[in-house]
């Protein structure tokens, strides 16, 4: 399968940046970003028809060498985890440019046009790199159009909050660096050519101290991007400051790049020390998800809420992949998407307050259901959703999360079904100070409803929240047999941990047996 | 003994005419300047442009050679090649950042002009030696044009200042590679370098002599490698002389002084390199921590490039402290080489915000720039990214490049160090983005820069050479490689064998 599938998804954003800086009047630069945004989208939901659901590894493949000296090529592919994300990324983009092009965004509109499409390129071609130096070099280029995105159209904190992001991400990124680097070498070593192609780095055996520390580079970077307790500092600020398009594109898909960093090279290229970090990881997660929940009940500011909110759910999706089954593998993977979308939404609803009362204090609200019905309505779905209410999308990714939880450790599925309770409780109790009693404030007395375009924002994203509540097959068919592959890896790894330990075993049960035979 | 015999001495004069024609350009300005008002200056500059110009195509003519010319004091190979190619268009975007800069700060044109072409030639010979003496000669010649150009701003005490110190420190330094020099002569009995490598080969790891030797060498390129602790000078000059001359120090003096240190260390004192890479390793620690802590609390933005020239300098350092692995040359050239596209950007866009008499070289007189001045912000930010290593600009390549050498050589440290060294420095050169991106006001007047077309060809050079070295690093780091095996003397091994 060749084609140029991908390599159109990835650059016409970035073709696109560049026809919007041509542009000059703020009509036609939102138009001509928009009109660019829907390409990929078209290209990606034409893959979504095309992909073959039955084939576990990479499809659309496409392969040039890029710098032979290092072993270095263009290599991409998609498989069934990274389908969902460009999608998700695709979407998103567009929506948020069509929702920023409604008045959230008012000075240097080519600026951020500019900053989205540029910022699209990073985001799909790190989901679709298979090539380690490729993918390095997206992870790396889509940090910079978001950190200038919070800097220059941020509110508040904004330079606080532009240089916690670049610092702790950036830290992150270099540590992995050098493990990739490492792991190059220590390929060349075992396969006596330097290559950094992930199938044939997935292949060389390393010690057991080399894993760990490789693992750990990895972890790291990944950790903080996702972001786990105790690194997730960086993400209630950045996701306060940003504007409501640049909050949406971190939340929804940025830190996804960090779960699918631990699915697509931290566990599958050091299976047997990713066993080993397990009971770490699970707890890190769980504490994630109670932390997050609890520090998202006692906010003032709406955005706040939602930005801990996210560390809340991205714990589960690191407790549903260290599972290392397929219920919470599948749910971890489900739930990644649910959380973009449900989460986008979020941010965009808050955004759309944000334009019209220009602040976020949910004290400054109340009893807003009856000047905006529809709003409140909207708002309504869209925290069921992220609180998991069955036959919304919310359910079934928690779900299966817990019930893979459960399967490998008791306790921390006790502990973070807490979790699920907590999240009811901090959104239903926002949303009532918001919406519900009586209207304490004039000026809310005045506000607008949803607007059309703002509209026509959400259907798409509500629509999705049903579909994949009431009918998530067509999703997990897609992604199943990629990530039966990763637990085919894990699962031969458990077999070789499992093979040395009764090895040991025996070499240590050896004396005692030879004493009783004497 | 050597008798000397004139006989005996092999001339050739091909691969030296680009030596012959910086100096023949720098007579003729010195010759026509006097006559020629302060404000006219520009036609010297063009003067000076053509002979770079045509230095670099004779240079283009002389690759491939591998002679050792004058009796081995000269050694002409793809080495010097690729240095001389390097200096010479360090040299001409020094010239094209000067044209202007130079008739607004009425500056005496000849002199400065024909310094400038003086110490190209001093930068080439550097790179082109083939001798201890020769190198010598070519540092002097390089460093006393340079100093004269640091006191050039007559008017500004900085730039009295910075001239006397980066004299003093400069003599005090020149003197210590001199006593290496004649220590090295003492222990080898040869000044030449390939003789010094043959003895050194044979069992002199322990000679008293040659390791102090050794070490006085060190400190004096430490010194002009502005390397930690031999940094002092490096601030005070980089913000007092006149920018183009900072941006010709951070560049082609970092360039010449390197050119020099690897020659002599990476390749001829390479066997007995276990004596002093363990020097290089803290020396790399040294230079690259101080240089990025301290850069991070500057406000002036030479002197924030200055300290990132001297972390940077410990990144090439770190590259040398790997000289166990064969990609070690190949990677701190092609290092050099992004460096120096992107340094010169970066300080071709500080001059444009000057005017004459007027340094605006603060950080916050980046204040807003993206709004009155989007090209020249974007380019400056693509400049600040490629030193931070943000990919797939150059700066992000050579560190890949540089690390990966590193870890061949089993430096796993060190590269973790460099690495954390990165992210710290992430901060400072994001600092200037965020001011001209993220904050308002303070929005200085900018001479157009279309009026400027030698400034805008300098920076439109930076920004080409920082994304294109970045995207398509192949060809130069096949250059990059085979350049260093020219000078190591091994064939130029395919380059892919040579990873092996």
């Amino acid at each position: 399968m060749g084609g140029f599938w991908l390599t159109a998804l990835t650059f016409v954003p970035l073709l696109g940046a560049f026809g919007v800086l041509m542009q000059s009047d703020e009509e036609s630069i939102w138009r001509s970003a928009f009109v660019f945004s829907l390409i990929p989208l078209a290209i990606s939901l034409y893959l979504f028809a095309v992909f073959d659901p039955h084939q576990a590894s990479y499809q659309f493949v496409e392969r040039y060498s890029w710098i032979p000296q290092f072993g270095i090529s263009y290599h991409m592919g998609m498989d069934g985890i990274s389908l969902f994300l460009v999608i998700l990324t695709t979407l998103l983009i567009s929506l948020s440019l069509l929702y920023s092009g409604g008045g959230d965004i008012e000075t240097r509109p080519r600026e951020f046009c500019f900053m989205m499409l540029v910022l699209e390129t990073g985001l799909i071609g790190a989901l679709l790199a298979i090539d380690l130096f490729l993918f390095y070099v997206f992870w790396e280029v889509m940090l910079v159009p978001m950190y200038l995105m919070i800097g220059i159209w941020g509110h508040g904190r904004k330079i606080y909050a532009t240089f916690k992001f670049v610092l702790f991400t950036m830290l992150g990124s270099l540590l992995m660096l050098v493990a990739i680097l490492y792991l190059v070498g220590a390929a060349r070593a075992q396969l006596g050519h330097l290559t950094f192609d992930l199938p044939d780095l997935y292949r060389v055996p390393l010690s057991q101290a080399e894993a760990r520390w490789l693992f750990a580079g990895f972890a790291i970077a990944f950790a903080i991007k996702v972001p786990m307790w105790p690194v997730h500092t960086w993400l209630p600020d950045a996701h306060t400051e940003a504007p409501t398009a640049g909050s949406v594109m971190l939340a929804a898909v940025m830190l996804k790049m960090g779960a699918y960093g631990f699915l697509r090279f931290a566990i599958p290229l050091f299976p047997e020390v990713a066993i080993e970090a397990t009971p770490i990881f699970m707890a890190l997660a769980v504490i994630g998800i109670i932390y997050g929940a609890l520090v998202a009940m006692v906010q003032p500011d709406l955005k706040r809420i939602v930005a801990y909110s996210s560390v809340s759910h991205l714990g589960f999706v690191m407790l549903g992949i260290f599972a290392l089954n397929p219920q919470g593998l599948d749910g971890a993977v489900y739930q990644m998407l649910n959380h973009g979308v449900s989460t986008g939404a979020l941010f965009l609803l808050v955004g759309m307050i944000y334009v019209r009362r220009h602040t976020r204090d949910v004290s400054e609200f109340g009893g807003l259901w009856k000047t905006v019905p529809m709003f409140a309505v909207v708002f309504m779905v869209v925290m069921l959703s992220s609180i998991g209410l069955p036959g919304l999308n919310g359910f079934v990714g928690e779900f299966l999360i817990l019930l893979g939880t459960f399967l490998k450790s008791q306790r921390a599925a006790e502990v973070a079904v807490l979790g699920v309770v907590l999240g009811a409780l901090y959104m239903m109790w926002a949303y009532e100070r918001v919406m519900w009693g009586p209207i304490t404030k004039a000026v809310n007395q005045t506000i607008k409803d949803l607007s059309k375009r703002e509209i026509a924002v959400m259907v798409p994203l509500i629509a999705l929240m049903l579909l994949m509540g009431l009918y998530p097959r067509p999703l997990l068919s897609r992604m199943e047999p990629s990530l039966n592959l990763l637990l085919d890896r894990v699962g031969a790894a458990q077999a070789r941990l499992d093979a040395e330990h009764t090895r040991t075993i025996a070499a240590l049960a050896a004396p005692v047996r030879n004493l009783a035979d004497k | 003994m050597n008798q000397f015999t004139l006989a005996a001495v092999n001339f050739a004069w091909l691969p030296i005419l680009p030596l012959i024609a910086v100096t023949l350009g720098a007579m003729v300005i010195m010759l026509v300047g006097p006559g020629i008002d302060d404000e006219d200056s520009a036609g010297l500059g063009l003067i000076a442009l053509m002979t770079v110009l045509a230095a670099f195509v004779l240079t283009l003519f002389t690759l491939g050679e591998n002679t050792l010319s004058f009796g081995g004091a000269l050694a002409l190979d793809d080495y010097s090649g690729f240095f001389e190619l390097v200096i010479l268009v360090a040299t001409a975007v020094t010239i094209g950042m000067s044209l202007d800069y130079v008739a607004d700060e009425r500056i005496a044109g000849a002199e400065y002009y024909s310094l400038i072409l003086f110490a190209a030639l001093g930068m080439m010979l550097m790179a082109t030696a083939g001798d201890l003496i020769i190198i010598f000669l070519g540092l002097e010649t390089m460093s006393i044009a340079v100093y004269a150009l640091v006191g050039f701003l007559r008017r500004d005490p900085r730039s009295s200042e910075a001239a006397l110190k980066y004299f003093l420190l400069g003599a005090f330094s020149t003197g210590f590679l001199l006593y290496g020099i004649a220590l090295v002569y003492g222990a080898t009995g040869t000044i030449r370098l390939d003789p010094v490598r043959a003895a050194v080969a044979t069992d002199m790891a322990s000679n008293p002599l040659l390791l102090m030797g050794l070490g006085m060498m060190l400190i004096g390129f430490g010194f002009k490698v502005a390397a930690v602790p031999f940094h002092m000078w490096t601030p005070d000059a980089y913000e007092g002389a006149p920018t183009p001359v900072t941006a010709f120090m951070a560049v082609g003096v970092k360039v010449a002084a390197f050119a020099g240190f690897l020659r002599i260390f990476l390749v001829h004192l390479g066997p007995v390199s276990a004596q002093w890479s363990a020097v290089l390793w803290v020396l790399a620690v040294l230079t690259m921590s101080v240089g990025n802590l301290i850069a991070l609390v500057q406000s002036n933005i030479k002197r924030m490039l200055a300290y990132s020239a001297i972390a940077h300098a410990g990144y090439i350092i770190l590259g040398m402290a790997a000289a166990s692995s064969h990609q070690a040359g190949g990677a701190i050239l092609y290092y050099l080489l992004g460096y120096s596209f992107t340094t010169l950007g970066a300080f071709a866009v500080v001059i444009a915000l000057e005017r004459a008499g007027e340094a605006r070289d603060r950080i916050s007189d980046f204040r807003g720039l993206a709004r009155t001045h989007p090209g020249l912000a974007a380019a400056m930010a693509i400049f600040m990214l490629s030193l931070a290593g943000v990919p797939p600009l150059a700066g992000f390549v050579g560190k890949f490049y540089l690390f990966s050498a590193a870890l061949n050589a089993g430096l796993v440290w060190l590269v973790i160090i460099a690495a954390l060294n990165s992210a710290i420095s992430v901060y400072y050169y994001t600092r200037v983005i965020v001011e001209m991106y993220a904050r308002e006001g303070n929005e200085i007047d900018v001479k157009r820069i279309g009026a400027r077309p030698a400034l805008l060809l300098s920076i439109v050079a930076g920004v080409a050479g920082t994304v294109l070295i970045g995207i398509f690093p192949q060809p130069y780091m096949g250059a990059s490689a085979s350049a260093f095996a020219a000078a190591a003397g091994r064939p130029a091994l395919k380059t892919t064998a040579m990873l092996r």
